[in-house]
């Protein structure tokens, strides 16, 4: 016996397209879809028909036609004949190395910040609340060139540092000198050294390591393990038998001892820069553009930052506190197991999103003249070349993928700590 | 047994509390000094700020207002026995330069012309900000703005704008008269076609005869005289009012339960939010012109307001977005049992909490945008920081650092500040939970 009846079968109207919804949302896309390929098309178009006209066939062998420029602040080999691909991953290096001093320079003058400006001393939070107004609401791009034309105008040139009676002199012991060139200090060298460890071999992305860091850095993590095991092995004698044994010099014994007998080993000392002639010679040369930037920079992002670290402190509710105050917590203990676990779930994904906005503000470096990415691939190669669409392009997925990694990252840490719920 | 139990009858008079609690000293103690290290801190906090306002106020009250040139202000402040950097301003500059850095090159007899578009900007913003201390009529002064403002500042004859604005009033009528004979969706698509075919086929020929006829009109003032504020002030107005709707629209579509939609939203969205501005702006200065028909070549201010508008309205979306994620699920499906369609649910329902609740959202976008119109600088207009190196780099001027570069990090400020305490003046006004 059937008491369902079959729905009632309607012949297929073309007027069902736009009134009926089962069919509606398909029409749209259909529509969209043919805009939008209409759009693109018509691009491509006129691209096709614009470069034809001027000449111009899209190709990327100009990557590896010689650059023909001196970029002066580089972290590996470059001369003025190596390539123009070569030349972007100096600026790519460049845009790294800025961005990932800003970011810890910002996340300390941020933290420390956001914490005094929650502080219960009233001068001392109002200070705070003036520096951070003052950066955030004045474009950082001023706050690059001010800082560059502070650097130019007011510190001394290497010439002062002259003669019998300099009008300036070297800081911290002769080692330090600070210059409108910008900053001479002491490099690190090894009179033994290991060497180096070619990557890369011929191409034009081939870049050293020095395997005295490495083994360095090995040392490092190596101690900081053994450290850690015997942290883990204090906690179980503290859990089985109630008396923590004292481990402090043990910890920092595994760490420190191991790194100084390497140290020693490779013949460590210091290399300290020498006024010659007009200028500074030796030492590790960071110039003033990369200074500049890098503050400003800092300065900055750290006022956004510390905004981030407040609202993260204040979201956590007093109840937190005191009902860990209640279990006999002391504040330390309170700050590291109650307050900061949670703050940080709420501090991290916004402080994540500064750091990807320090990394694209780094761009503006072009107008101190620190070649970064921008300044060599989207700036003198860009200019030399003609190649606007290919440089521009290439610029910009450098960028995304730049943009797209951090933000897998904050991805990936924003599933692991999100509060599993019903 | 004698009574020896003694009980108060009348209430002692109040005491005054402890000279050391309430007024200035009790909160002195409480702000100030309430721990050893609190007290420590306030004394270094207020060593530094003697130490900033000891030398930064002498600076400021330095008698060099008329010097012509940087040597002139040092020999004013030499004969005074002040010497060095931190001597004393030079505010000659702003006095010799402010004009220039209100508006750049544009010609001195036309400069009331920019002055009366920002009264009128003002009025027309009055309305939106703040509605109820405004009369109601002054909305439609808000409405022909956007066609007044081009054509103050641009020059040109009055047809044009003119003409645009009855395109506007062309389609209004043509979907009335649609809508009230047939469905919505085919009024709204006759109404743009009715204005389409106006702008691009009857316009230009109609505005070209009357201004034949009457030229009514102002000087055209070139795009690469303007500079300054008035170009950053242009850029910003326009990029922040066009930002908000586009952003809203991009905020539905990545919302949208149409995928093909959502995922072009998603991948313009994307893309704009993972480069930074400047590259955009490379675009707009060297490449806008290869993606458009060949011979287009429109206005460098106008391909930066394009690519400033798009950038912002990338970050609207996802601020919106959060807007729209903030609300409970209730609302969607309140506003869908009460029987509204798409389009009256967002208007009525969604769209008003969704926006308070981003407003902080939203006007730090605006915010950020302003900030971000100094950019243009990089690729060779005379904004103010643009300004600033080309008279640092005149002869009069050479080495001049702190007032320039303070005097325009202060309009910034007053213009960002003022923006950011309106939102919170707005959030406290629309607040309506406990």
């Amino acid at each position: 016996m059937t008491t369902l009846t079959d729905p009632p079968t309607e012949s297929f109207r073309l007027s069902m397209l736009i009134y009926d919804t089962r069919y509606r949302s398909i029409t749209f896309q259909i529509i969209a879809l043919i805009g939008f390929l209409t759009l693109i098309g018509w691009l491509v178009n006129n691209t096709a028909q614009n470069l034809s006209d001027l000449g111009k066939e899209p190709s990327f062998r100009f990557m590896t036609e010689p650059a023909g420029y001196d970029i002066n602040q580089r972290l590996i080999d470059y001369t003025s004949q190596s390539t123009h691909l070569r030349a972007a991953f100096v600026g790519l290096l460049n845009t790294l190395l800025v961005a990932v001093m800003g970011c810890a320079l910002a996340t300390i003058i941020g933290v420390v910040v956001g914490v005094l400006r929650l502080s219960k001393n009233w001068i001392v939070a109002k200070i705070m609340t003036i520096y951070v107004e003052m950066f955030r609401n004045v474009p950082v791009l001023l706050w690059i060139v001010l800082a560059m034309a502070i650097m130019i105008e007011t510190l001394p040139s290497p010439r002062e540092f002259k003669g019998d009676e300099p009008t300036a002199s070297m800081i911290l012991g002769d080692t330090v000198a600070i210059t409108n060139r910008g900053i001479y200090t002491p490099e690190p060298l090894f009179s033994r050294s290991l060497g180096d460890v070619h990557l890369f071999g011929q191409s034009s992305l081939n870049f050293n390591i020095s395997i005295d860091l490495l083994v360095l850095l090995a040392v490092l993590i190596g101690g900081i393990y053994v450290s850690r095991q015997i942290k883990h092995r204090a906690d179980k004698i503290q859990e089985t038998t109630g008396e923590r044994p004292t481990t402090w010099y043990l910890r920092l014994g595994v760490v420190a001892v191991p790194i100084i007998i390497v140290l020693v080993a490779l013949g460590f000392h210091l290399g300290y820069p020498e006024l010659k002639g007009f200028n500074f010679k030796g030492g590790t040369h960071m110039r003033n553009s990369l200074i500049a930037l890098w503050l400003a920079l800092s300065l900055y992002t750290a006022s956004f930052i510390a905004e981030v670290v407040r609202g993260g402190i204040l979201a956590i509710s007093h109840g937190q506190t005191e009902a860990a105050g209640a279990l006999g917590l002391r504040p330390g203990k309170i700050m590291n197991l109650v307050v900061l676990p949670q703050a940080l779930r709420i501090i991290i994904p916004p402080l994540i999103s500064q750091y990807l906005n320090l990394t694209k503000n780094s761009s503006l470096a072009i107008a101190v003249g620190y070649m970064d990415i921008t300044g060599t691939l989207g700036g003198i190669t860009l200019n030399q070349t003609g190649r606007e669409l290919e440089t521009l392009l290439l610029l910009m997925l450098t960028y995304l993928i730049i943009s797209l990694s951090i933000s897998l990252v904050m991805n990936w840490y924003n599933e692991r700590v999100k509060l599993v719920e019903r | 047994m004698a009574d020896v139990s003694f009980v108060r009858t009348e209430m002692l008079p109040e005491r005054a509390p402890p000279a050391t609690a309430v007024g200035i000293i009790g909160w002195m103690r409480a702000n100030l000094f309430s721990s050893a290290l609190n007290s420590i801190l306030t004394l270094i906090a207020l060593a530094f700020v003697l130490l900033v306002l000891g030398s930064l106020v002498p600076w400021l009250l330095s008698p060099t207002w008329n010097a012509v040139s940087l040597t002139e202000c040092r020999s004013i402040l030499h004969d005074l026995g002040r010497e060095g950097h931190l001597g004393g301003a030079c505010w000659g500059v702003i006095r010799d330069r402010w004009v220039q850095l209100m508006f750049g090159f544009y010609p001195s007899s036309e400069y009331w012309r920019p002055v009366v578009t920002f009264f009128m900007l003002a009025l027309a913003l009055a309305p939106i900000l703040f509605a109820e201390h405004t009369p109601k009529k002054l909305i439609w002064f808000t409405a022909i703005f956007p066609f007044l403002m081009p054509w103050l500042l641009w020059g040109g004859t009055v047809w044009s704008p003119l003409g645009a604005l009855v395109g506007f009033i062309i389609a209004y009528f043509v979907y009335k008269a649609v809508a009230a004979a047939m469905s919505e969706a085919l009024a709204m698509i006759a109404g743009l076609v009715a204005a389409i075919i106006w702008w691009m086929l009857l316009m230009g020929p109609i505005a070209g005869a009357l201004s034949s006829i009457m030229p009514f009109g102002f000087e055209p003032v070139q795009s690469r005289n303007f500079g300054g504020f008035l170009l950053s002030i242009t850029i910003g107005v326009v990029a922040i009012g066009f930002s908000l709707p586009i952003g809203i629209v991009l905020a539905l579509g990545r919302q949208s339960d149409l995928p093909l939609v959502k995922y072009i939203c998603v991948g313009f969205i994307e893309f704009i939010r993972g480069v930074p501005l400047i590259t955009l702006l490379f675009v707009a200065s060297t490449l806008l012109n290869i993606f458009l028909p060949p011979g287009t070549n429109f206005d460098i201010i106008l391909r930066v307001i394009i690519m400033a508008t798009l950038f912002s309205s990338a970050y609207m979306a996802e601020t919106i977005r959060g807007g729209l994620a903030a609300l409970p699920t209730g609302q969607y499906e309140g506003a869908d049992s009460l029987g509204l369609n798409y389009w009256q649910s967002q208007r009525l329902i969604i769209m008003p909490q969704a926006l308070k609740i981003s407003i902080p959202g939203i006007v730090g976008n605006f915010i950020g945008l302003f900030k971000d119109t100094t950019l243009v600088s990089i690729i060779g207009l005379l904004d103010p920081i643009g300004l600033s190196t080309a008279i640092r780099a005149d002869t009069a001027w050479n080495g001049v650092v702190w007032e320039l570069y303070g005097f325009i990090a202060f309009m910034f400020f007053v213009f960002c500040f003022s923006m950011s305490r309106y939102s919170m003046y707005l959030e406290r006004k629309l607040k309506t939970g406990h």
